[in-house]
C-alpha cells in the first residue's frame, strides 16, 4: 500500500535518512521504532510532503506521491497526527473534527454566501460523521470545550478523532503514546487495534513504547541514524542485537 | 560625475541614519522577537529633546547630545517597563499593534508639546562646508557618515566583548535557557530597549542638522523598516548596508524620476525584497518543527 | 444558565440558538429600521457612517480574526473601492453596476495581494500590505488625469432607478440594507465548510495542510473577500463624503479599521459592531471632551490619534479580546453568580524560543 525505496534526505549537510526502504501493507498495524534523533518523524514529514526527498521515491497506493503539493496528500487518503498535537486550539472538538472533512466539500463558495439546502444537508453529513468519531472515541464530554482548556492527553485523541474524520486509508500516529498515563495508553492500544480491525484503516506509528509496539503491530521497523537496523515482528526485532545496540550505546 | 558624487554622498548620509534607525529595529527583535515600530518616533523624539537642549535651553551642544541620549534611552527603559514587559509572550501581531499604537501616542504628545512647525537644531558645525573642486560637502553629512561608523565599532566591541552584550546575545536566543544559566532576561531585555531608544536618539540627533524637525519626522521609521528588511533582519550590519541602499536608491530615484517616484521607491523595494527574496529573510528562520 | 438541548443537527447549524436569541436580534434590527423617524440628521448620518465601518471591518476581521493574516493597508483597498466606483459611476454606470464592479476589481487586486501573502509569514505579511497602501496612496495622488490628484475628484450624487439617494435618510437605508446583506453572507460563510478552512489556517497551516486545505487558494481567497467587503465599503464611503481625497484614505484609517477589530474583538462578528460603534463614538467624545480643554492645547492637535493610539494600546494589554471578549466575561460573571472565577479567563504565557539559526 505504502513503499518507500531507498529515499534519502539531508538538511545542511547532515543526513537525516539515508537509502530507506520499506513496504506498509493494506491492513496491516506498521511501527517504526528507534532511538531519539534517529529521523522517524522526518519519515513521516517527506510522507506528509513537508519535506522533500533528496533520492528515492515514495508510493501509495501504486501512484508516486514524492512530487504531490502537500495538501494533495489528504485527497489520496493519508491521515496524519503530530508529535506534539498540532490542533485547531480556539475552536470546539466538534468544530476541530467538522474542519477535518474539508477534503469532502462539495459546495463552492458563492452557494455557501447563500447556504444553500446543499450546504445544510452537507452540514448535517458532516455532523453525523463527527459525532460518529465522538462516539468511537468517547469523546462526549468535551464536544462543546475549546481545545485550549483540554488535557494534553485528551487532546492526543482528539487529533487521531480529527484524522478519522477524513475517511483515511492510512493512518501516521507520531509517537500516540507519549504523553499519556499508563491507563490512557491502555485504552490507546484498543483504540488504535479497533481503528484498524473495525474500520479496516491501515495505520503507520513512530512509537517509543515497545508495549504499545507488541501489542497492536503485526511488523517493526528499527532505525537509528536515519538507517534501517531490521524490520520484522516484533519479538524478533525487540532482541535483534543491532537494536538493543543502538538504545543501550556499544 | 559631480552630480553622482554629489547624490551619492547626499544617499550615504541619509542611509546612515535609516541604518541607525534599523539597527535599533534589528537590536529589539534580536532581543525580544517583537518589532518595536515607534522606533522611528523615538528618534523623533530625540531630536526634539536635543533641539530643547540646544535652543530653549542654550546647553552646549556636546553636554546636550549625551544628555539627550540618556533621557531617550530613559524613555525606552520606561515604555518597556510599563508596557511591553505585559506583551512579552503574547502574540506578534498584538505586540506589533501595540507599537504602532505607541508611535501614534508619541507623535500626537511630541505635537503637543513642541507643535507642529518645523524645528532647526544647530550644531557647531551646521554651516561649515568643504568645497572640493565643485563638489560643496556639507559637514553635516561627514559627521553622519562617521557617527555611524564609530557607532557600529562601539556596538561591535559591546556584543563581542563585555558580558552585558554576550548575555544580551544569549537572551535574544533563548529566554528561557538564558534564565537558567543565570542572566536576568527581565533587565537584559529592558536594556535592550534603553540601548535601541538611545541608538534612535543618536540617529535623531545625526539627522536633525539635515532636515527641519517635525513631529511627522518619525515616518521615516518605515523606510528604516524597509532598510532592515534589505538587510536581512537579524543582523546588525545588514541593517546598516540595507540603509545605505534604500538612502542611496531613494536619492537617485528623485533625481531622475521626480520626487512622487522618490518617495515610494523605498517601499517598492520593501515589496520586491519581500517578495522576490523572502528567503533573504527567512534565511535565518527555521521552518516550523512538527 | 441557559442549556439550550439540541435535538436534531439542524439546530447546531442555524444561525440563532433560540427563540429568545433570534427575538433580540429581530428587535435591534426592527429598532434600526424606524431609527431614522425619530433621529435628527446628524444621528441618521453618524448611523450610516457606523454601517459604512461595519462593512469594512467585516471585511478585515475576516482576513484578521478569522483566518490570521495581518493586513495594515486595508485603506489601500477602501481607496481603491472609493475611486474606481467614483470614476466609473461618473462615466455613466448605473449605480447597481459600479459598486459590484468596484468591489469585484477591489477584490481582483486583493487577489494579487493574496498570491504574494504565501510567501510572508505574519508580520512580514503587515509590512508588505503597508508598502501597499502607501504605493497606492502616492499613486492616487500623482496620477490627476484619474483621480483628480490632490484637487480631488468630485462624486456624483446617489441616484439608483432614478429614484435620488441623495437624502441622509435614503442613503441610511441603502447602507443598512447592504450591511445586512453582507453580514448574512459572512455569516454563512463561516458556518459553511470554506469558513472553517480560513480557521484551520490561522490556527495551524501545518495541519490545515495535513487536512488537505489548499494553503495558496484558501489564503488568497480570504483576501479576495476582504479586499472586496472593503472595496464595497469604501464605494459607499465615496457617497457619504461626496469629495474624493488622497489625504482621506491615510495609515491612519487602516489603523482605525485594525483598531475596530481588535478593539470590538478579534474572531468575533459582534466584535466588529462593537468595533464600528467605538470608532464612530469617540470622535464625538473628542469633539466633547475638547470644549473642557486649554485651548492652547486643543489648537496643537493631535488628540484624536492620542486617543487611538492610547485606546489601541490599552485594550491589547488588559483585553485582547476586545469589547466582545469583555461582554463575554460579564455575561458569564451573571450566570455563573456567585460561582464566577476569574482565573477561567486566566492567560497562558510562553516563553521565547527563537527558530532563528542565528
Amino acid at each position: 500500500m505504502l513503499e518507500a525505496e531507498g529515499i534519502s534526505v539531508s538538511f545542511g549537510g547532515v543526513h537525516a535518512i539515508q537509502d530507506l526502504s520499506f513496504k506498509v501493507e493494506k491492513g496491516e498495524i506498521f511501527s517504526i521504532m528507534g532511538p531519539n534523533g534517529a529521523g522517524k518523524t522526518t519519515v513521516f514529514n517527506l510522507i506528509s510532503r513537508f519535506y522533500d526527498v533528496d533520492e528515492g521515491r515514495i508510493a501509495f497506493e501504486g501512484e508516486d506521491i514524492t512530487k504531490v503539493s502537500p495538501h494533495a496528500i489528504a485527497r489520496k487518503g493519508i491521515a496524519r497526527t503530530f508529535q506534539n498535537v498540532e490542533l485547531f486550539e480556539h475552536e470546539t472538538v466538534l468544530k476541530n473534527l467538522l474542519i477535518a472533512q474539508h477534503i469532502h466539500k462539495k459546495t463552492s463558495v458563492l452557494t455557501e454566501f447563500l447556504f444553500t439546502p446543499k450546504v445544510r444537508k452537507q452540514e448535517i453529513a458532516f455532523r453525523r460523521k463527527a459525532e460518529d468519531v465522538i462516539d468511537l472515541l468517547h469523546l462526549q464530554n468535551y464536544r462543546e470545550t475549546t481545545v485550549d482548556s483540554l488535557p494534553f492527553g485528551i487532546r492526543k485523541i482528539v487529533e487521531i478523532g480529527r484524522a478519522l474524520c477524513m475517511d483515511p486509508k492510512l493512518l501516521l500516529l507520531d509517537e500516540p503514546s507519549s504523553g499519556l498515563n499508563p491507563e490512557e495508553s491502555e485504552d490507546l492500544s484498543f483504540w488504535i487495534e479497533d481503528i484498524n480491525e473495525d474500520l479496516g484503516i491501515t495505520i503507520v506509528m513512530v512509537e517509543h513504547d515497545m508495549n504499545l509496539i507488541g501489542q497492536v503491530s503485526n511488523r517493526v521497523l528499527a532505525m537509528a541514524d536515519g538507517k534501517e537496523l531490521t524490520t520484522g515482528n516484533p519479538e524478533e526485532v525487540r532482541v535483534h542485537p543491532d537494536v538493543v545496540d543502538a538504545y543501550l550505546g556499544t | 560625475m559631480d552630480t553622482v558624487l554629489q547624490l551619492l554622498l547626499k544617499g550615504i548620509s541619509q542611509g546612515c541614519v535609516y541604518g541607525l534607525i534599523a539597527l535599533g529595529f534589528v537590536l529589539i527583535y534580536k532581543a525580544t522577537e517583537m518589532i518595536n515600530f515607534a522606533q522611528g518616533e523615538l528618534m523623533m523624539i530625540g531630536a526634539l529633546i536635543a533641539v530643547t537642549f540646544t535652543q530653549y535651553l542654550q546647553w552646549n551642544y556636546f553636554v546636550a547630545v549625551v544628555l539627550t541620549v540618556l533621557a531617550t534611552g530613559f524613555i525606552g527603559l520606561l515604555l518597556e517597563r510599563s508596557l511591553l514587559r505585559r506583551m512579552i509572550g503574547e502574540p506578534p501581531f498584538a505586540v506589533l499593534m501595540v507599537t504602532i499604537g505607541l508611535g501614534f501616542v508619541l507623535r500626537a504628545v511630541a505635537g503637543m508639546i513642541w507643535g507642529h512647525d518645523p524645528q532647526e537644531l544647530r550644531t557647531p558645525y551646521s554651516d561649515v562646508v568643504i568645497n572640493m573642486g565643485d563638489i560643496v560637502l556639507g559637514v553635516s553629512n561627514l559627521v553622519v557618515i562617521g557617527g555611524t561608523i564609530a557607532l557600529c565599532i562601539a556596538l561591535f566591541l559591546f556584543f563581542r566583548f563585555t558580558r552585558i552584550g554576550i548575555a544580551m546575545q544569549a537572551s535574544s536566543q533563548n529566554q528561557l535557557a538564558a534564565f537558567y544559566v543565570g542572566i536576568p532576561v527581565k533587565r537584559i531585555v529592558a536594556l535592550t530597549w534603553a540601548l535601541s531608544a538611545g541608538i534612535a536618539a543618536i540617529a535623531g540627533i545625526l539627522f536633525a542638522p539635515l532636515t527641519a524637525i517635525t513631529p511627522n519626522i518619525g515616518f521615516s521609521g518605515i523606510k528604516a523598516f524597509a532598510a532592515a528588511i534589505v538587510g536581512g533582519f537579524g543582523s546588525l550590519p545588514g541593517a546598516i548596508i540595507g540603509g545605505l541602499s534604500i538612502g542611496i536608491i531613494e536619492q537617485f530615484m528623485q533625481y531622475h524620476f521626480g520626487k512622487g517616484l522618490g518617495d515610494t521607491s523605498a517601499y517598492i523595494l520593501l515589496l520586491l525584497m519581500l517578495l522576490i527574496r523572502p528567503s533573504g529573510l527567512i534565511a535565518s528562520m527555521q521552518k516550523k518543527k512538527v | 444558565m441557559r442549556f439550550v438541548l439540541k435535538t436534531n443537527y439542524g439546530r447546531d447549524i442555524d444561525i440563532f440558538k433560540h427563540r429568545a436569541h433570534a427575538a433580540w436580534y429581530i428587535v435591534l434590527i426592527g429598532l434600526l429600521i424606524i431609527a431614522p423617524l425619530f433621529l435628527d440628521v446628524f444621528y441618521e448620518t453618524q448611523l450610516t457612517e457606523l454601517f459604512i465601518w461595519a462593512i469594512a471591518g467585516a471585511g478585515l476581521m475576516l482576513l484578521v480574526g478569522y483566518t490570521g493574516l495581518v493586513s495594515l493597508g486595508h485603506v489601500a483597498f477602501m481607496a481603491l473601492g472609493a475611486y474606481i466606483h467614483a470614476i466609473l459611476y461618473s462615466r455613466g454606470w448605473p449605480l447597481v453596476l459600479s459598486i459590484p464592479a468596484s468591489a469585484i476589481m477591489t477584490g481582483g487586486i486583493g487577489v494579487l495581494i493574496g498570491v504574494a501573502s504565501l510567501r510572508m509569514t505574519g508580520i512580514y505579511l503587515a509590512i508588505a500590505t503597508l508598502a501597499f497602501a502607501m504605493i497606492v496612496e502616492k499613486v492616487l495622488a500623482h496620477w490627476p488625469a484619474l483621480t483628480g490628484g490632490h484637487s480631488g475628484f468630485r462624486v456624483d450624487d446617489p441616484t439608483l432607478f432614478g429614484l435620488s439617494l441623495d437624502s441622509s435618510t435614503a442613503y441610511y437605508y441603502t447602507c443598512l440594507t447592504v450591511l445586512l446583506f453582507v453580514f448574512l453572507a459572512v455569516i454563512n460563510l463561516l458556518r459553511s465548510p470554506t469558513g472553517r478552512s480560513f480557521i484551520a489556517v490561522r490556527d495551524s497551516e501545518i495541519s490545515a495542510q495535513a487536512l488537505g486545505v489548499n494553503l495558496l487558494r484558501t489564503k488568497t481567497l480570504a483576501f479576495a473577500l476582504s479586499a472586496a467587503l472593503t472595496g464595497l465599503a469604501g464605494a459607499l464611503y465615496a457617497h457619504r463624503i461626496g469629495f474624493l481625497f488622497p489625504d482621506a484614505f491615510t495609515i491612519m484609517t487602516s489603523i482605525m479599521l485594525l483598531m475596530l477589530v481588535v478593539v470590538g474583538g478579534l474572531g468575533s462578528l459582534h466584535g466588529v459592531v462593537f468595533g464600528a460603534f467605538f470608532i464612530t463614538i469617540v470622535p464625538q467624545i473628542i469633539a466633547i471632551v475638547r470644549d473642557w480643554l486649554p485651548t492652547e492645547l486643543v489648537q496643537r492637535g493631535g488628540l484624536e490619534p492620542l486617543t487611538f493610539g492610547a485606546v489601541l494600546i490599552l485594550f491589547l494589554v488588559f483585553e485582547p479580546l476586545g469589547f466582545y471578549g469583555r461582554w463575554v466575561k460579564v455575561r458569564l460573571f451573571f450566570s455563573q453568580f456567585p460561582l464566577y472565577r476569574k482565573k477561567t479567563f486566566l492567560r497562558q504565557k510562553s516563553y521565547l524560543k527563537t527558530e532563528r539559526v542565528h
